[in-house]
């Protein structure tokens, strides 16, 4: 089976839907008009230039190359869980933190993945290991900057009652232990209701681009279990290794809370 | 049922030269089982001077519970010691009997609570209520000393007096010392050993 070749007038159909959404949301006034359009012609501008900059990855295949754009996609996630969280640690530690937190998380998923389970020849190949380290730093990024925006947020509105708990002799972990549950709680939620849900009520994009791309079902199956876990795994040990520093940054060598230490949000 | 009186773990708690914020060069001892009234304008750094003292705010000088400086123990353990109950308690759980690790029946009748509070939904507490509560709680788990925010700034006198009386008899059977801030000149008159005022950036001895 081939693929039907998709052709830039095709897609400008559909783009044409979004700009109707864009008026139609204008005319009601509902202000999303304007960002709804810079998100669109950001998917299309950064997807053009990734699609040009696999094609010659592809073409090279070479390990310096595919793990320089490795580097560069943690830098780009690390700067995208900074921004958006409303109140960050000061001093480069929102950035340290959730870039270390993925890096650990992400790579070290995506490279046990590679050699141990799906194990392409080398084991580095771009064709491999740009789209799974791609998909795991999406969902790690997403994880991450929701435990992280809840943490901080809630440590910010709950500090007189984290303070009292502290005034009454509790260590810090125990003081800050309802926040850094439904922190974590709220940054594997997307996680687990994708799993849920998957092939029941929503079935997964990149299982349904397999098979659009002629898959056989069965196989495209398989690949989409895979990408589940892994994704599971690496949002979750992300997740959970930027609750701990985070929290632990929260408070100082004699378990003071220390929301000097969080920036006041803009606007 | 009372408890027998320790006097093993009665210590004093001593500043030596402590300063926070606008407050400069504090020195103060606090005697075992005696209360000590803190007084002074607001906006004088009265809390902030308790939060150094409970170490839960940067501070210099040297705060020694007996021996004991308080940089040699962990901030938990020497908070567990030296306990701070602020102005306004907060409560996390749903239930009141959740915060409490102690049976405290004594301590409900004394300070003129229902037996049954331990079992009500905190949502249900008058502010009087929560005030005598967070004392209660602070004390069911057995500091060593004592720092108190305005603890009866939202009781009635009947029960302003009742709670004096528990919280001085508290401090002399368990040999806490106690740092007290107050406002008013007749309850420093019938609760406190010695007064302390914060005139400027300095203490000051009230006789």
């Amino acid at each position: 089976m081939n693929v039907i070749a998709l052709e830039w007038w095709q897609l400008s159909l559909a783009a044409l839907m979004v700009v109707a959404l864009a008026t139609c949301t204008t005319l009601a006034r509902l202000e999303i008009g304007r960002p709804l359009l810079i998100a669109a012609a950001r998917t299309a501008v950064q997807l053009t230039l990734i699609g040009l900059v696999l094609e010659a990855l592809f073409a090279s295949a070479r390990f310096q190359w595919v793990a320089m754009m490795a580097v560069a996609m943690l830098l780009i996630a690390g700067r995208e869980v900074m921004t958006r969280q409303r109140r960050r640690l000061r001093g480069g530690w929102a950035f340290g933190i959730s870039t270390l937190a993925m890096f650990l998380s992400s790579f070290s998923v995506t490279v046990l993945t590679l050699t141990v389970i799906v194990g392409p020849e080398p084991w580095y190949a771009p064709q491999y290991a740009i789209p799974l380290l791609g998909m795991l730093l999406g969902n790690t990024m997403t994880g991450v900057s929701l435990a992280m925006d809840r943490l901080t947020t809630n440590v910010w509105q709950q500090r007189s009652v984290i303070e009292n708990r502290l005034m009454l002799g509790q260590p810090w972990q125990e003081a800050i232990g309802d926040v850094r549950r439904e922190a974590m709680r709220s940054g594997m939620i997307p996680t687990i209701n994708a799993m849920a849900a998957a092939g029941v009520v929503s079935l997964p994009g990149m299982m349904t681009g397999q098979i659009l791309a002629g898959s056989a079902p069965a196989l495209a199956v398989k690949y989409q279990i895979l990408v589940m876990f892994i994704i599971t795994a690496g949002t979750g040990f992300g997740t959970l290794a930027a609750v701990a520093a985070t929290s632990r940054r929260l408070f100082d060598e004699r378990e003071r809370l220390r929301l000097d230490r969080l920036s006041t949000p803009k606007g | 049922m009372p408890a027998p009186p320790d006097t093993q773990a009665a210590t004093s708690l001593s500043l030596e030269a402590v300063a926070v914020g606008a407050l400069e060069d504090v020195s103060l001892k606090l005697a075992p089982g005696e209360i000590t009234c803190l007084s002074g304008p607001s906006g004088s750094g009265k809390s902030r001077l308790l939060r150094a003292i409970a170490d839960l705010e940067p501070h210099e000088g040297d705060i020694r519970l007996g021996d004991q400086a308080q940089a040699t123990l962990p901030g938990h353990a020497w908070r567990r010691a030296v306990m701070l109950v602020p102005a306004e308690s907060q409560w996390w759980a749903e239930d009141v009997g959740a915060h409490f690790d102690r049976d405290c029946q004594a301590g409900l009748e004394a300070l003129g609570l229902s037996p049954e509070t331990l079992g009500w939904q905190v949502a249900r507490l008058s502010s009087g209520e929560k005030q005598r509560l967070a004392l209660l709680r602070a004390l069911s788990r057995r500091p060593r000393a004592l720092l108190l925010d305005e603890p009866t700034a939202n009781l009635d006198h009947a029960t302003t007096l009742s709670c004096e009386a528990w919280l001085g008899e508290q401090a002399r059977q368990f040999g806490m010392p106690m740092l007290w801030v107050a406002h008013d000149p007749e309850q420093i008159k019938r609760v406190a050993q010695h007064h302390v005022r914060i005139t400027g950036s300095r203490l000051e001895t009230t006789p």
